[in-house]
């Protein structure tokens, strides 16, 4: 898959082959289906896999296009799309973190003990659940970082005793109802249509700014800048989505804030993965671990660090999960919750084998995994069948994946 | 005559029993480009570590620029301005050309990378040195080895050293990359920098060195100056013959 495609040795070029870079809409347009680079994915692919599951569901069912159905899909998969974040960075790392449902499960419990039965404040009970999420991270890091013992196995053992402290507390609480209004409110709060218009124009305003001040630089430097017209099709793009998905909440509830929560984390998470020198080391490391050790990257620490980034998010996803559910049972966070997390990140396209992949393939993934789980709901499929349909659709997303890479590297 | 800009005297480095560098020496001074080579165990790699700062010798005689120096850790050699290209490159496939050139050196404001100093410094450091890839953002392992190798020994350069060390740059390429990279070396050497060239290639070491250093069983047994018609002497020297023919015609 994509080994294949880092690994291949390149036909050469011609050495002196001295093309200047010229970026057309033809090659932007190139970039969203197939990219070269370790950030980008084929967005391209997942939207149009999206738009034709979309398109089945909505010929069976035509509810399944209205807006309170889409607004509850997307209630639905906050939870996964959550989770995913921590998922892509562990991917990208060239890992996996096989103990992130029991991880939300336990996320889950902690701060319903803490709120319902201890009567701890709910945030402060949020911020516990999330940095116990950290510190397992931190343990599970450490082990595999210090003792070099396989990911997979250390976060398999994790997979197993989280869940078995969560059934331990569960001795002492039962089943918890959560009744908190502000935990509640994360995910059944919905803000006016103006709440989202302000914060659209607010965040293209911001990024037309910071392009704006990146070619000037780059103009300056005498580098070659993305033809203007390609930038507004770029900006068109990123204007134009979220404007359709605020016109679609506001014909319902409005905006939900568990949405807008979560798009703030992916755009941050985003940031942290593509432009700082943190996230350039989880593309080297996945990339080449010895290849990052040998330029001086402490490949211990960053492994460390990113563990813990995967509980946190997994303490996060557990925390929205009982929010939507208003409950907390035995069974949170464990069944579907780690394979739909893991798939989602892969079918958004980011690869298991580390160092490709885009932090938004979480939210994409989500979304086509969600739809599935939604639209076959709507459909009263019965459970079978629904396990394998998805599981199809899993498959075929990576042998449409790996066939892509394939023919990309030669 | 003028002192070497680094020159090593008596190294010994000993793995139990066995005694990997045994006396050996070498002198190098700015733009001269200086070939090491010697059979399999004759002592090479050893050398390069000692002088890279990964091994500690057992004993050893560091002269830079007239005052003794101690290595004792790759920083050592990197701030006296010695600079290696290991064979395997270090390089991340999965990045592009600016990333792998600044790979573990990023260029950063508050660690938020700077790509476009970045790219305008891998921009003029390429051009420089005649390297040009089909695109700076696309990722390494998609080009070729010889442009691979190019920008290995691109990077080595941008702590700006005295003395860079390759390590068999050439082992892995074809015919025209190998040029590419031979080319390079020539440029490296036209900047004033210091080369040694590790190979095993004698046809390149000739093209492209000033100087042959001949290593055998850990000590220094012969060195030439570059000129084919060494080249027999050389391979004797490589091998051990040299002794029983220098015997025969005495």
């Amino acid at each position: 898959m994509t080994d294949v495609q880092t690994k291949t040795p390149p036909t050469s070029a011609p050495p002196q082959a001295d093309r200047p870079e010229d970026p057309t809409v033809r090659s932007l347009l190139r970039h969203f289906v197939r990219s070269e680079s370790a950030t980008g994915i084929g967005f391209v692919q997942v939207v149009v896999g999206l738009a034709l599951i979309w398109t089945i569901f909505a010929v069976l069912n035509p509810n399944f296009l209205s807006p309170t159905n889409l607004t509850n899909l997307s209630l639905q998969i906050v939870a996964v799309a959550a989770i995913g974040i921590g998922v892509v960075l562990v991917l990208l790392l060239g890992e996996i973190d096989l103990s992130i449902g029991s991880v939300s499960g336990l996320g889950a419990t902690a701060m319903a003990a803490l709120n319902v039965k201890l009567g701890v404040p709910p945030l402060l009970a949020i911020a516990l659940a999330l940095l116990g999420g950290a510190v397992i991270g931190l343990v599970q890091g450490t082990i595999v970082a210090a003792f070099g013992v396989p990911s997979f196995i250390v976060t398999l053992g994790g997979l197993i005793g989280w869940q078995g402290l969560q059934l331990f507390i569960f001795d002492f609480t039962g089943a918890m109802n959560v009744t908190n209004p502000l935990i509640l409110g994360l995910t059944g709060t919905f803000l006016a249509p103006w709440v989202g218009w302000l914060l659209l124009l607010g965040g293209l305003a911001i990024r037309a700014a910071l392009v704006m001040r990146v070619r000037a630089r780059r103009a300056r430097a005498g580098l070659v800048n993305v033809r203007p017209l390609v930038e507004a099709v770029r900006f068109g793009i990123l204007a134009i989505i979220p404007a359709a998905v605020i016109v679609m909440f506001v014909q319902d509830r409005g905006i939900p804030v568990a949405v807008l929560i979560v798009v703030a984390l992916l755009m941050l998470m985003d940031f942290v993965a593509r432009r700082t020198l943190f996230g350039r080391r989880i593309y080297a490391v996945g990339g080449d671990a010895q290849a990052a050790a040998r330029v001086g990257m402490n490949v211990r620490r960053i492994t460390v660090y990113v563990f813990m980034l995967s509980g946190t998010f997994a303490a996060l996803g557990g925390v929205l999960s009982a929010s939507r559910l208003q409950s907390v049972t035995q069974g949170a966070g464990s069944g579907g919750i780690l394979l739909d997390a893991i798939a989602a990140v892969v079918i958004g396209g980011t690869s298991l084998f580390g160092g490709r992949g885009s932090v938004w393939s979480a939210l994409l993934g989500a979304l086509v995994i969600g739809s599935i789980s939604n639209g076959m709901d709507l459909l009263a499929l019965a459970s079978p069948v629904k396990l394998m349909i998805t599981g199809a659709v899993l498959i075929t997303a990576v042998i449409f994946d790996a066939s892509v890479r394939r023919r990309q590297a030669r | 005559m003028s002192e070497p800009l680094v020159s090593f005297r008596n190294v010994s480095k000993a793995y139990g029993a066995v005694r990997a560098l045994d006396g050996a020496s070498f002198s190098i001074d700015a733009g001269e480009v200086v070939a090491l080579v010697g059979d399999n165990g004759a002592g090479k790699s050893t050398l390069v570590k000692v002088m890279a700062g990964t091994i500690i010798p057992d004993t050893a005689e560091i002269v830079f620029e007239g005052r003794p120096v101690r290595i004792h850790h790759p920083n050592d050699a990197t701030a006296l301005g010695i600079a290696t290209v290991y064979q395997d490159l270090a390089l991340c496939n999965n990045l592009d050309v600016v990333a792998n050139l600044f790979l573990g050196q990023e260029e950063n404001q508050g660690s938020v990378l700077d790509e476009v100093e970045m790219e305008r410094e891998t921009r003029d450091l390429l051009a420089e040195l005649a390297i040009h890839p089909r695109s700076l953002r696309v990722p390494i392992g998609s080009l070729s080895g010889g442009q691979r190798q190019s920008v290995a020994i691109a990077r080595s350069l941008l702590g700006k050293p005295r003395m860079v060390i390759l390590d068999e740059p050439t082992a892995a390429l074809g015919l025209a990359q190998k040029q590419q990279v031979l080319d390079l070396i020539k440029r490296l050497q036209a900047r004033g920098l210091a080369v040694v060239l590790i190979s095993h290639n004698l046809a390149e070491v000739f093209e492209v060195c000033d100087r042959v250093e001949v290593l055998r069983l850990g000590r220094n047994v012969a060195s030439y100056p570059c000129d084919e018609k060494h080249r027999d002497d050389v391979v004797a020297a490589i091998t051990g013959a040299r002794m029983i023919s220098a015997a025969a015609s005495s």
